[in-house]
């Protein structure tokens, strides 16, 4: 099965394999739409970014492509299998070939740097205690912290705990990374190293998901954009596509005046 | 309150009923399939039972001696102080040793477990432990479940033994000989009811352990939902403790005959 998808710069043949899709998903949380019939289409090789204000459902669309939620209808897919409705043992395999990094980093309290990023090597019990401590201290030196191996996350800054949480993602080689609001909290310094290690990880042919409100890193990590509005999709395109749109929510998420207090 | 009302409010008891019990079943069906997680056991049962043994040990002491005074207080009139030391220890083994323990370690260890899964989902460890390909019922759950199936048993035996201790002292202090005490143990106790002991203890830590496990991982909100979920998390294994030992209780007293 092949589909075609215009990058802006031409049209190439995929198979579905390569891709994560949503088709008409609708979620909602106690009554409240989160989503609306939300079509979504990540391809492998094309870097993304999900822009919408904030409790606009970024994060959710993350989770529900993951299966870490169920939607009330419509369908989510990893490559060729539509995860809907299936247990978690049932696309395990399919999962693994994404990683997230959570918006405060989700590292385990009770384990050291070292164990988390080792995590699923340790828990998939194919390699051996020397080889996975070689792939933890290659991962951490990747983000520059190898020297917090041996330390707790309650001993790390927030840009450490990021960096450390991008290393656990890399350890079990996916081909997806999702990145949940990567900036938010961090200094200037802090989104200038995340910014950078998200273009290495491009550079490595890892592709990228972000979700933000961040419109500098955004624009700096990614080719594709969405923007997200009242639990519906009201943008997709590039970013002079984007920076010439004349749809009001997409104009006033650019340049805010007073009246973006309404959005 | 109208009719709407009332089937929403149903609803929602039964699915949650559903769903702790679909949590129970899968725990339990797990408990024998590998990985089994011995660290985690290990860290579990030091951290949930062995914890535990001063507040058990301090319970049973103060309970056995109370139980003795009164009883004492009681039998005096009709010259029985002789079976002060069978009183105490039927009514600790059957009753109280399980059920105070019990009570205890659902205080102690019940909060404890929820508030630590609470954070855990609130923080979104969690989540990320389920995209890292972690079965989280088999890596939360069962080792928690497994330690308090063990450690609950071993706890009430020690809150027994202490409790019995502590008639014996008080006893000894109101001049009933140390051999008609101890000789009047067997006199009120049969076998059955020492497997009473251990089974009531036994199952009220699997309902501490899944009640727990089951609010804690379904809290929701930050830090106060974290707080909310262990109060939760107490009361409901507190009453549901209480009941179960009325209906255990009837269930061996029907196989008595």
């Amino acid at each position: 099965m092949a589909d075609y998808f215009d990058y802006g710069g031409g049209k190439r043949t995929m198979t579905s394999s390569d891709s994560i899709r949503m088709d008409k998903l609708c979620y909602s949380i106690g009554g409240r739409k989160i989503l609306e019939d939300f079509d979504f289409h990540l391809e492998r090789g094309v870097n993304r970014t999900i822009l919408g204000v904030s409790g606009a459902g970024k994060t959710t669309i993350l989770k529900l492509l993951l299966g870490l939620l169920d939607p009330d209808s419509g369908s989510v897919s990893i490559g060729d299998l539509c995860i809907t409705g299936l247990p978690e043992s049932k696309f395990m395999q399919q999962r693994k070939r994404i990683a997230i990094v959570f918006q405060g980093g989700a590292l385990f309290d009770s384990m050291t740097v070292g164990e988390n990023v080792g995590y699923r090597l340790f828990e998939e019990g194919r390699l051996s205690q020397a080889e996975i401590t070689k792939i933890v201290i290659e991962k951490l030196s990747f983000v520059g912290v190898e020297s917090a191996i041996n330390l707790y996350p309650s001993e790390l800054s927030g840009g450490m705990k990021k960096r450390v949480a991008i290393s656990r993602a890399l350890a079990a080689d996916p081909d997806y990374i999702f990145f949940d609001e990567p900036t938010t909290g961090l200094d200037p310094i802090g989104v200038y190293n995340i910014c950078n290690l998200m273009q290495r990880l491009q550079a490595e042919g890892k592709t990228t998901l972000m979700v933000t409100h961040d419109l500098a890193t955004a624009f700096a990590t990614s080719q594709r954009f969405t923007f997200l509005n009242k639990a519906r999709m009201l943008f997709e395109g590039s970013e002079e596509e984007m920076k010439s749109s004349l749809i009001p929510e997409v104009r006033e998420f650019l340049g805010p005046t007073d009246r973006s207090l309404f959005i | 309150m109208n009719f709407a009302t009332i089937d929403k409010v149903l609803l929602i008891f039964f699915q949650e009923l559903q769903n702790y019990f679909s949590l129970a079943g899968r725990a339990f069906v797990r408990i024998f399939r590998r990985p089994f997680y011995y660290r985690e056991f290990t860290i579990q049962f030091d951290k949930l039972g062995f914890a535990s043994l001063f507040i058990c040990t301090l319970t049973g002491l103060f309970s056995g001696m109370v139980m003795a005074l009164q009883s004492l207080i009681q039998l005096k009139p009709f010259a029985a102080t002789s079976y002060v030391g069978g009183m105490v220890a039927i009514t600790m083994v059957k009753e109280l040793g399980p059920v105070l323990a019990a009570l205890m370690v659902a205080g102690r260890v019940g909060s404890a477990i929820t508030a630590e899964l609470g954070t855990m989902v609130v923080t979104e460890q969690v989540d990320a432990m389920r995209v890292e390909g972690t079965d989280i019922i088999k890596r939360l759950v069962v080792p928690r479940l497994k330690a308090m199936l063990l450690a609950l048993p071993l706890l009430t035996i020690v809150t027994d033994l202490v409790s019995i201790f502590g008639g014996y002292i008080m006893s000894a202090g109101y001049n009933i000989n140390p051999v008609m005490y101890i000789s009047g143990l067997p006199q009120f106790m049969v076998f059955q009811d020492l497997i009473e002991g251990v089974t009531k203890p036994a199952i009220f830590g699997a309902i501490i352990a899944i009640t727990a496990c089951y609010v804690g991982l379904n809290t929701k909100g930050g830090a106060a939902g974290v707080g909310a979920a262990a109060k939760q998390a107490v009361v409901l294994s507190s009453v549901m403790i209480l009941v179960c030992d009325f209906f255990i209780s009837k269930i061996f007293v029907v196989f008595r005959g």
